[in-house]
């Protein structure tokens, strides 16, 4: 199973901020059962939209190459359900960070419309701190996260070739 | 800016850092509550008092500065679960915002955690903006 719960990035900026867009469709399993008849998008899934938005813009800083672990939801709030043919926009920056940790702070919006609040803390785990039961490779950033990164940085390559 | 705060302002922005961080109530925010066994502090959440505090007061907190964390693996500072006497010396050196009267006459390594108490949170942060004035 792909566990990508954002589309695409629409906006990265290394050590600063990112934007990325989730469109909630009914051909998702999800919405069968969350729920029947009242089709919404879980709130806990949104949490973990912005984890993947904020976690590859932490993970970035170091050019991934530290595993980069949610530890710690600070804030979740929500206004507003997401209904299918919504379009989710999760609007992450970073507060804090240093080598043990980072602190994000993220807005979700729907169609343009703040529906909530998700602040987080990640943890930075490298390969010295591996030896805890963890693998040595990178768990975090695999080839599926990794497109989604590559993918925005080719269309702001080609934006930029074009302009 | 933050330089000119008063002991009471300064210990009334500590309680809402510590109430959103650790999600407790006003009145558990005791100056005597310590932050793991009374305000139910985990490890991540000592980083993430850290962070609130430096975005709260403007201030840097190095690592190890407010949360002595290699003292007690250095294992000359501690034999058979107690702290040794140049163990004490370290800590008392690197948190003299602490209170050690109790630590002092009970030092085992499991009493380590209840020198991190609110009263500790707000007097470092007063040491800390009263030398940056």
């Amino acid at each position: 199973m792909r566990w990508i719960w954002i589309d695409r990035f629409t906006e990265f900026v290394r050590g600063s901020h990112s934007v990325a867009v989730k469109n909630v469709t009914l051909a998702e399993e999800q919405l069968c059962d969350h729920f029947p008849g009242y089709p919404v998008m879980p709130p806990s899934l949104m949490i973990e939209g912005m984890a993947q938005t904020a976690g590859i813009l932490v993970g970035e800083t170091r050019n991934f190459q530290e595993n980069v672990i949610l530890a710690k939801i600070r804030l979740a709030e929500f206004t507003d359900y997401a209904r299918p043919g919504g379009q989710l926009e999760y609007h992450a920056k970073i507060e804090s960070i240093d080598d043990r940790a980072a602190a994000t702070a993220g807005e979700v919006r729907l169609n343009g419309q703040p529906i909530g609040r998700v602040d987080l803390m990640f943890s930075h785990v490298n390969k010295s701190q591996s030896t805890a039961g963890l693998p040595e490779h990178n768990f975090v950033f695999t080839d599926q996260f990794m497109q989604l990164f590559e993918t925005f940085q080719r269309g702001t390559l080609e934006g930029a070739a074009e302009s | 800016m933050a330089a000119t705060l008063s002991r009471e302002e300064v210990l009334g922005r500590v309680e809402t850092v510590l109430i959103d961080a650790l999600g407790v109530e006003s009145d558990e925010v005791t100056q005597d509550a310590t932050l793991q066994a009374d305000l139910g502090a985990e490890s991540i959440d000592f980083l993430d008092i850290v962070f609130r505090l430096e975005k709260t007061f403007d201030i840097k907190i190095s690592k190890g500065e407010l949360f002595p964390d290699d003292i007690l693996s250095d294992p000359d500072n501690v034999v058979a679960g107690l702290v040794t006497p140049k163990g004490l010396e370290q800590l008392k050196s690197s948190m003299p915002h602490a209170n050690f009267d109790d630590f002092e006459n009970d030092p085992k390594v499991a009493k380590v955690p209840d020198l991190f108490t609110v009263q500790t949170i707000v007097n470092y942060v007063e040491n800390k903006l009263n030398t940056a004035a």
